[in-house]
């Protein structure tokens, strides 16, 4: 307490010598954040401008891929009006992996936590694993592994759960692969919040009268709250926006918005205003879905 | 709550043994807690104090024992199956819920129509009523305990266990806490077992301490009784001060034991002593010890040391003596005269005491004595 009075008493009153120290202070905390801050601007702010000014150019008629600088919002109606199923089935098929990666990584997480002893080294590197391959290379294994020739097409026909006999290229391949692909993202911040609980408060509840599966329910959840809301919004976020996972597990039709912003800028001739304006649209759809998620599900610890 | 046992009565341990792969915590106890009482377990960390307390909570097996209240056998059953609630020691309040959710958990499992109301009554007891909605990030670790407290005490339990639940508070807070704690005992009338490795709190607190040591419990009584007659070196050791010596012993004059601590013959009230012949260790507290500057008539006991050292305390003076057996005794005179003894190191001076004041116990330690 009278320490904190100390630092925020008025400064006339300090010794005259503090004064420079207090200013040299400030100053680091500036150059510190330079770098940063020069990076975002240059590399994040700029394009984010430019993407903004190109979303509302207009074309030349008749001489693709061309434009001039305009206040073209027929390009948003467009997007919203073309593309409609493109974001609905982006945010199904996110919130789906999200959902079923939630369901693996709890259970995985609570393990590490608790359970695993002097195992839990191995499984945390079990998790941060795959990070050292690429991405796309992991994807393109899967498309191996659920191919028609491939082990889990055959089990899964050979039981006849399969109503067209194949998985890949099907939306099923496409959800699987997400999940897949941002469990670690998931299982990460969960584990954190977990490992940091205390075990002595779910102890007490046991100790007051709750059972197993009570006190998973009233205390344990609750306090990973904070993990599970970082760990939904880590997965979340980027599945919803992803290409490479329809493009290589999915099928020809019924694409995600990811792929047609894809198209829209590298296949499709004079698309790149579309493009940006989906891409808008995107990232405005996503920051309101995240906003009322964390206005819901929020807690101090986060937010 | 399909399992819960509605015990009733006194706490008994029999037997109740705990081993860790090859260490053993709790190495066979036999305990009987009389219902309403207020016990303390009072051991140095690493002595099973804590284990033992866990395997009542229900938190931890015994290995091999029993654990009873009344005649109702507990061993085995869930911790949320017992009749009995944990002040742990970092709290382990539910930082998720406000201060009257966390107070109401254990009616609401139950099933209490007025939880919140029990709740708050419970709060009002240890003087929390006005943080009731509050979240314990809030609170500072004083009132984090009386909540801790509160959410134990609203169950009405048939024992309650607390862990070292002062331990984290500061001086000045821990001396209220104690009167404040013995203060709900009384009121409640509960069966209350404290864990501490602190023998001024346990002692202040406690209509019974039971001194453990490497999964034993050394000796078992009122505060009293294990400060005034310790049974083991152990005890006399850990429980206050003592002045002590190895001595042989050499003769018994009537009532008395008479021993030789390396060369000088003290004597020892024969019921005070554990042992009756061979080698016995000889302590008296530093308060029972007389330091004057003349050889007084006809105590009994009296040897000559040089002081090595004096601290004035305002109510008392302790003095530092080394003795001629090489020993330094510690001795501690109430400053009742005016005029001060107006001691120096270097002194010559005379230590005297009622024989019936010393003990002997055992030179070494051997197992369970209680």
């Amino acid at each position: 307490m009278s320490a904190l009075a100390h630092v925020a008493g008025d400064p006339g009153l300090e010794p005259a010598a503090a004064a420079p120290e207090v200013k040299r202070r400030s100053w680091t905390a500036y150059l510190l954040m330079l770098p940063g801050v020069l990076w975002l601007a240059i590399f994040f702010l700029l394009p984010l401008v430019q993407l903004a000014s190109v979303s509302l150019q207009s074309r030349y008629p008749g001489f693709p891929g061309y434009y001039y600088r305009d206040l073209n919002f027929s390009n948003y109606a467009s997007a919203l009006t073309d593309y409609a199923p493109h974001f609905a089935r982006s945010f199904l098929y996110a919130g789906l992996a999200t959902f079923l990666a939630f369901a693996v990584a709890y259970p995985l997480a609570y393990a590490m936590a608790f359970k695993a002893g002097r195992w839990r080294n191995l499984m945390m590197i079990c998790v941060i694993a795959p990070f050292f391959t690429s991405f796309i290379l992991r994807t393109f294994a899967w498309s191996q592994i659920l191919a028609d020739e491939g082990w889990v097409a055959g089990v899964l026909n050979f039981l006849h759960l399969l109503p067209n006999g194949h998985i890949i290229n099907t939306p099923i391949a496409v959800v699987a692969g997400l999940t897949y692909n941002f469990l670690p993202f998931m299982v990460l911040p969960i584990y954190a919040s977990l490992e940091r609980a205390d075990p002595r408060v779910i102890e007490a509840g046991g100790d007051l009268y709750a059972n197993g599966f009570t006190t998973f329910r009233t205390v344990t959840l609750p306090i990973s709250m904070p993990g599970v809301l970082a760990g939904t919004l880590l997965t979340f976020i980027p599945a919803a926006g992803d290409f490479v996972n329809m493009e290589l597990l999915g099928p020809q039709r019924g694409k995600m918005i990811g792929n047609v912003i894809n198209d829209q800028f590298l296949a499709v001739p004079g698309g790149y205003p579309v493009a940006a304006a989906l891409s808008f649209t995107l990232m405005a759809a996503i920051l309101v879905l995240v906003f009322l998620y964390i206005r819901r599900f929020g807690t101090e610890e986060l937010v | 709550m399909a399992g819960f046992r509605e015990a009733q009565g006194d706490l008994r341990l029999e037997g109740v043994t705990k081993t860790f792969g090859d260490f053993t915590a709790v190495d066979g106890i036999d305990l009987e807690v009389p219902r309403g009482s207020f016990f303390a377990l009072l051991g140095p960390s690493g002595c099973g104090k804590t284990t033992t307390l866990r395997m009542v909570a229900g938190l931890e097996q015994p290995t091999a024992g029993r654990v009873m209240i009344g005649d109702t056998d507990l061993t085995g059953s869930r911790p949320y199956e017992r009749p009995v609630n944990t002040v742990f020691q970092s709290y382990a309040l539910f930082p998720h819920l406000t201060i009257r959710d966390n107070v109401a958990f254990g009616p609401k499992r139950r099933k209490a129509a007025d939880a919140s109301e029990r709740a708050d009554e419970a709060l009002q007891l240890v003087q929390m009523a006005s943080f009731a909605g509050r979240k314990p990030a809030q609170l500072s670790g004083g009132q984090q305990q009386r909540v801790a407290l509160a959410r134990a005490l609203v169950n009405h339990p048939e024992v309650l266990l607390l862990d070292e639940p002062l331990g984290a508070l500061d001086l000045k807070l821990r001396r209220e806490m104690q009167v404040e704690l013995k203060r709900i005992q009384t009121e409640v009338g509960l069966t209350f077992i404290h864990v501490t490795h602190d023998q001024e709190e346990a002692m202040t607190m406690a209509d019974t301490v039971a001194v453990m040591n490497r999964g034993h419990i050394e000796q078992l009584g009122a505060p009293e009784e294990l400060y005034d007659l310790p049974r083991t070196r152990f005890v006399a050791n850990f429980l206050g001060q003592a002045n002590t010596g190895v001595g042989t012993i050499k003769d018994v004059e009537g009532d008395h034991l008479v021993v030789n601590v390396l060369g000088t013959p003290v004597k020892i009230l024969r019921s005070r002593s554990q042992v009756h012949e061979g080698d016995v260790l000889f302590g008296v507290r530093p308060e029972k010890v007389t330091v004057s500057r003349t050889r007084p008539e006809g105590v009994g006991n009296d040897v000559r040391g040089v002081v090595r050292d004096v601290s004035f305390l305002g109510v008392a003076t302790t003095y530092l003596v080394d003795m001629p057996s090489g020993a330094t005794w510690s001795c501690y005179e109430q400053n009742l005269d005016v005029e001060p003894l107006d001691l120096r190191p270097g002194d010559e001076v005379w230590l005297t005491w009622n024989p019936g004041h010393a003990f002997g116990v055992p030179t070494e330690d051997e197992g369970s004595l209680g």
